[in-house]
This record gives C-alpha cells, structure tokens and sequence, in this order.
C-alpha cells in the first residue's frame, strides 16, 4: 500500500478550457518522474481521457464493471506501454450516471489508493452532479482555467464549492496564455487572475499549436520530451508538484525586443 | 490603472479591454460570492437608506451601498455621508 498517495481532482466549472489535457500531461510527467500514478476518467457522460492518452483501443474493462464486482481492478486498469508507472482507470458507459453515487467514486479511489502514489481524476465540466461525486473523492484539488471572463467566472463558483468541502490545498493553473495579447493588455495578465480568485498559481501553460498535434497522434507533450512551450510548462508543474522549486516562466520573458520593452512599459500600473 | 489606459484616455479611445474584464469579473463576482442579485442589492440599499433615514439626515447624491471583495471575503460597504442627525436637532 501506498501510504502517502495523493488523490488530486482536476476541474474548471467551464467546459473546454483543458482538463483532460492537463491530466493527460501531468500523468505521464509524474510517471517519468518514477511515481505510480494512476488517472481516473470521471467525466462519464463525455471520456477522452483514454483518447488523448492513445489508450482507447486497449480498454477491456472500466470502472463500471469494477463497481459491480464483475472484474478486478487491476484487469480494467490500461497500462501505459512506454511509461508503465502510468495507468488509466477508464470510464464506464455513460448510463453509469444514472446511479452512480458519491460512495461508489470514493470505493474507486479508496482502491486506487492502496496501488498508486498518485490518483489524477479528470473532471467532468459544470457543478452538478459528475462534479460532485468526484469531489466528494479527493483531498486536493487543481482548479484550471483560460484568462478569459467566462473561465475565471466559473472557476470562482468551482472554489466556493471546493471550500466549503474541505478540499485542500487547492491550486490554480491558467492555461492557453499568450504572451502577446497579455503585452497589449488584451488578455487578463496572470497576476490578475491569481489575484481576483486568490489562489497560489501552480503553474501556467502557454498557449501552443503543438498542444492539438499531440493529442491529434494520442501523444501527450510530456511522452517525447518535446521543448514546445506547452510541454516545458507541463513538466514544470509535474515538478512542482513533487515539491520542486521551478521559478514560474515569465510571459513577459517570452517575448524580446524593443517592441516589447515599450509593450511592458505601457502595461506598468500607475495606480 | 496602467499607463496605456490613461494614454488611452487622453486620446479618447477605448481603455484596454484586460482592463475592463478585470473590472467586470469583480464585479460580477462580488455578487456571486454573496449570492446577491443586482435587484436584491438594490432593494437592500434602499431599504437600508431608510431605515438610516429616520435618525440622520444622509446625503443622498453622495451615498452609495455597494459590495467589495477582496480574498475571497465580500464586504458589504455603506459609505453614507451624515449632513446631520435628527436625534439632536429634535432634542434642542
Ligand atoms: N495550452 C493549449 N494550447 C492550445 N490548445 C489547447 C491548450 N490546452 C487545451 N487546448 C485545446 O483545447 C481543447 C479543450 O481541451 P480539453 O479537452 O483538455 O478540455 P476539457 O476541459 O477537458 O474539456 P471538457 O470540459 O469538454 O472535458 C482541446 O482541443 C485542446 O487541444
Ligand atoms: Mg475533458
């Protein structure tokens, strides 16, 4: 038994902002870091985990039927062939939510536990009652979210919920950042995101093309060792995680010259 | 307020949009975090200005009650300026 295992549940209130994505990544991140991680598909009623992990033709079982004692766990568990520290525990058939209760999600994860260090359960979008049965499973929680409006909105509705279940600590990734738009100030700058939600930022994922190729292949960013942007931040907060001390990266930094100096200049607060 | 939007200000155009959404979300936010409605705020406020009424004289044009949120905490804030206080007057 693993007994320092860490359960962590990954959401955003909105849909679409990238969830599963973050889950994918971080999954193989911490695998190639030596932990047993495993990642639990909670979003019934729409899976992709499997896909964007390039695991969707090797499922047999999913976690239905380890609920309903027909198989074991470890025959639905999908091992990931070039990082075997990871496993996905897929998702089962989408009428599963029609009785599936917050206790049946904590029996799954209870058994997750007693392999794994790390339980990475992916999300399903909005706050009913998928979101809830996940949560009522987790001890932590990754909120994530776009700098857009509709995001950080439905985030702060997420972490209102999130504390008033106990859940901590909970830990803020803004994803899909261009550097660009933040210099002309026609994206929320990250200090204004972490600011308005008051959460300490895990991390921040750039905005990255090589994101779509990637899932496009069932390959996520961390598996190559790709230097793209998204990649580099990906792996950066896997390490973080594991309580490494990785300076954030500066969207700022991420783009030079004189045009840009005046970009930052113009963006200083003067009150 | 950053040095574009006061560049943007003299020159009449439109302040940078990172900086009204920064301005709406909080807004839109303080109201989700009490679970107030603009409405309720509303009803709130006045019901609130007459119950002060009948002890001082508040400035009404100066008045305002409105909600601010700063760490997740939303504070209901009531900044009503006393012209004076009816107590007094009626007891000299
Ligand atoms: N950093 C990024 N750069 C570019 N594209 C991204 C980035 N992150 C996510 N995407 C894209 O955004 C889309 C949504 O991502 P994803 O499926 O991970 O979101 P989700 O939150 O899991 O969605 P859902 O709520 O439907 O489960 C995908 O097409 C993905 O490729
Ligand atoms: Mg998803």
């Amino acid at each position: 038994m693993a007994p320092n295992t860490r359960t962590i549940l990954i959401c955003s209130g909105k849909g679409g902002v990238g969830k599963t994505t973050l889950t994918a990544n971080l999954g193989i991140a911490l695998a190639k870091q030596g932990v047993r991680t495993v990642v639990l598909d909670a979003d019934f009623g729409l899976r992709n985990l499997d896909l964007l992990l390039g695991l969707e033709n090797r499922i047999v079982y999913t976690a239905q039927e380890v609920l309903e004692e027909s198989c074991r766990l470890e025959q639905a568990l999908v091992k990931h062939k070039q990082e075997p520290n990871l496993a996905l525990l897929p998702a089962g058939n989408p009428r599963m939510l029609e009785w599936l209760k917050p206790d049946d999600m904590q029996r799954i994860v209870e058994m997750l536990r007693e392999i794994f260090e790390y339980v990475l359960i992916d999300c399903p979008a909005g706050v009913e009652d998928g979101f809830k049965n996940a949560v009522s499973a987790t001890k932590e929680a990754i909120v994530i979210t776009t700098p857009e409006v509709s995001a950080v909105r439905d985030a702060d509705r997420v972490i209102g919920l999130l504390n008033t279940q106990g859940i901590k600590p909970i830990q803020l990734v803004l994803n899909r950042v261009r550097p660009k738009m933040i210099a002309s100030q026609e994206m929320l700058a990250v200090d204004d995101v972490t600011d308005i939600l008051a959460l300490p930022l895990l991390g921040l994922v750039l905005e990255d093309e090589q994101v779509i190729v990637s899932t496009n292949r069932g390959e996520p960013l961390t598996l190559s060792g790709s230097n793209s942007p998204a990649a580099r931040c990906y792996s950066n907060i896997a390490r973080r995680l594991q309580g490494e001390n990785i300076p954030l990266i500066d969207p700022a930094k991420e783009e030079q010259g004189l045009r840009a100096k005046v970009r930052r200049l113009m963006q200083t607060k003067i009150f | 307020m950053t040095l574009r939007d006061i560049l943007n200000k003299l020159l009449g155009r439109q302040q940078a949009s990172a900086t009204t959404a920064r301005e709406r979300l909080q807004l839109v936010l303080a109201h989700d975090r009490s679970d107030l409605s603009p409405e309720l705020l509303d009803q709130m406020r006045k019901e609130i200005l007459e119950v002060v009424t009948k002890y001082v004289e508040i400035d009404m044009e100066e008045g305002a009650v409105s909600l601010e949120t700063e760490d997740r905490m939303t504070a209901l804030v009531a900044n009503l300026p006393i012209k004076r206080s009816k107590l007094t007057t009626e007891k000299a």
